[in-house]
């Protein structure tokens, strides 16, 4: 699972009102190579919530990143930070931990890479 | 200009919506002064040779530029080829007439003395022998071509396309009169595309996995490109996912069966491996989720560029949702896990009617496309139903832009369905979404609650009605789009 995702996700179980950002346990990270694509980059950025992801790129051991979000114009200006951020938002995987929700304290495991986000049934 | 477009003769209801999704791509209707996507008119103009049936293979196009008709047929699945026509006409002596008279300074350039060239010659409803072709390929000989002949890599190609006046049989449409057409070829459809995706050489597969050349149609629906995320609710083994990476979108998808998303048949086997299979980048997420309860979180909106999918319609595979069995047996309350159990649980799920997994897609789309955005997916239709016409599942924020109808059996047939967002998710338009999705469900859709569908397509025939027979003996020769 990429920091991409995991910004994406919350809890979704019923009753729950503030399931966003889900807590990283590690277990196991691995890097993979991604291909910058510049456009993407810029499309994705005004969507992330950066306090999530620069926090959850911490638990994930990455230290690089600003603690507060650049303005999006710094994408085309500077290639350092473009790189930092992909490197955050796409190379780390959480490949085996699990995202735990903020309110409940509910783990949705991750393994092989893959979240499992489905609900049990007294969750619906 | 106006531009020859000559389609293979498949999928006929896939042609002309595909032409028009790239024309939109690749800019054909950038320059129209108005910006509002709900009001502009995205069509390009279409016109038929003379005598032609609409299912001919061969269409007048109009483009704003060769480039734009160039991409379009490079990039499409059904294009056999676009073409600035030099002359067309009934008989060798009209079309020498036509070509003769066509401008020089559009032939000139492609006639040139350094340049290579071949022209091919073709048919439609006939097959030429070799000698044939030959003897009209020298007949061409009024045309100054001065360059080199390349048969291998050619600079310029030249077609020379017959139709004949007796093509009303063997499942072709109805040509009246021959039509001879000659043009150079601005571009021509990559069909490699479809052996090498074909899904025999795949190594993962599932009972519903998307074939190749659908799944690229799909992604062309969607316009999938680079810099694009493209999302599938419900992503299986990727077929559909595959086709939009081929075509440079990052992609993401989603599936209930985590069996299917993170096992697959072993670790070379499995979505990743399908990805890896084409050198393709891998989608930048797979997860397990539920299309009825998604985990977005909230306010997170327009993030996804399309969205592709083939929904479970419970034909050949049934949708579940979570929240299974409420109650245990014996048990009055409400079904509970027990705390020291929940590790390891595996949550129970429940039937997913169809109808349910529509109206929760339409409302995904509505909230995680961005403007302009496209959801396309199927929807399934029975036949015998002949009010289908205009009862397509519908969204105050989408405008259905083209549907185009695969016949899979006499019962039923897969309507391709895409929609462009032309309007902004709001709480207002999502109730007004809910309410239309109601008044959907109270007037025409008995058939897509749970197993209806299922029955309707695989139930025994009437045969007392004789109905069977009937529809045998009276099946035109020519079928349309049922080729």
């Amino acid at each position: 699972m990429r920091l991409l995702t995991h910004n994406m996700l919350s809890s979704n179980i019923k009753g729950v009102t503030n399931g966003f950002p889900l807590r990283i346990e590690v277990e196991k990270v691995v890097e993979k190579q991604v291909e910058i694509n510049h456009d993407f980059l810029m499309n994705i950025f005004p969507k992330i919530d950066w306090k999530a992801f620069f926090d959850a790129s911490r638990v994930m051991g990455y230290v690089e990143l600003p603690e507060e979000a650049p303005e999006p114009s710094v994408l085309e200006s500077d290639l350092e930070f473009l790189r930092k951020f992909h490197h955050a938002l796409l190379e780390l995987h959480l490949e085996e931990g699990a995202l735990v929700c903020p309110e409940t304290g509910r783990k949705f495991p991750v393994n092989k890479g893959i979240p499992n986000m489905l609900l049990h049934e007294d969750e619906v | 200009m106006w531009y020859l477009c000559v389609f293979y003769h498949r999928l006929l209801d896939y042609r002309k919506p595909e032409v028009e999704s790239l024309a939109d791509l690749f800019g054909a209707f950038e320059d129209k002064q108005n910006p509002d996507f709900a009001t502009q008119n995205r069509a390009l103009e279409w016109r038929l040779p003379k005598h032609h049936h609409p299912d001919s293979p061969f269409h007048f196009v109009n483009l704003p530029s060769e480039d734009v008709a160039r991409n379009i047929a490079n990039r499409s699945i059904l294009v056999k080829g676009i073409y600035e026509l030099w002359g067309e006409g009934s008989s060798y002596e009209e079309l020498k007439e036509a070509v003769t008279s066509y401008p020089d300074e559009r032939k000139l350039p492609y006639l040139e003395s350094e340049s290579t060239f071949k022209i091919t010659v073709d048919s439609f409803g006939k097959v030429m022998s070799l000698h044939e072709q030959k003897t009209r390929i020298w007949g061409l000989s009024y045309i100054p071509f001065k360059g080199q002949v390349n048969l291998k890599n050619p600079d310029h190609n030249f077609w020379l396309m017959e139709t004949d006046d007796n093509a009303t049989t063997n499942g072709l449409p109805p040509v009246v009169h021959r039509r001879i057409f000659f043009g150079r070829e601005v571009g021509g459809a990559d069909r490699k595309l479809i052996p090498t995706y074909q899904l025999k050489s795949r190594t993962y597969l599932g009972p519903t996995a998307m074939d190749a050349e659908m799944a690229f149609l799909m992604a062309n629906q969607a316009q999938a490109a680079p810099g694009k995320l493209v999302y599938d609710p419900f992503v299986g083994t990727g077929s559909i996912l595959v086709s939009a990476a081929h075509f440079g979108a990052m992609t993401m998808g989603a599936d209930i069966d985590i069996r299917v998303v993170r096992d697959g048949r072993g670790p070379d086997c499995n979505v990743w491996s399908n990805f890896k299979q084409y050198g393709l980048p891998m989608p930048i997420a797979l997860l397990r989720a539920d299309n009825n309860l998604p985990p977005w979180r909230h306010g997170l909106k327009e993030v996804f560029d399309a969205i592709i999918c083939d929904p479970p319609y419970g034909v050949r595979a049934g949708g579940r949702k979570s929240g299974g069995r409420k109650l245990l047996k014996g048990i009055v309350g409400p079904y509970t896990v027990p705390d020291d159990k929940r590790a390891d649980h595996i949550p129970s799920t429940a039937p997913y009617s169809l109808l349910e997994c529509v109206h929760d897609l339409l409302d995904l789309a509505a909230r995680m496309l961005v403007m302009g955005g496209r959801l396309v997916f199927f929807y399934p239709v029975l036949r015998e139903d002949d009010s289908v016409g205009d009862h397509f599942p519908e969204h105050p924020c989408f405008k259905l832009v083209a549907t185009s109808e695969q016949i899979l059996s006499s019962r039923y047939s897969r309507v391709l369905l895409t929609m462009v967002k032309t309007s902004s998710y709001t709480e207002e338009l999502a109730l007004a979404a809910r309410i239309k999705h109601l008044e959907f469900k109270e007037n025409h859709t008995k058939w897509l609650e749970n197993g209806n569908l299922h029955s309707s397509v695989f139930s025994p025939a009437d045969i007392e009605s004789g109905d069977l027979k009937v529809s045998k003996e009276s099946k035109p020769k020519y079928r349309g789009k049922y080729v």
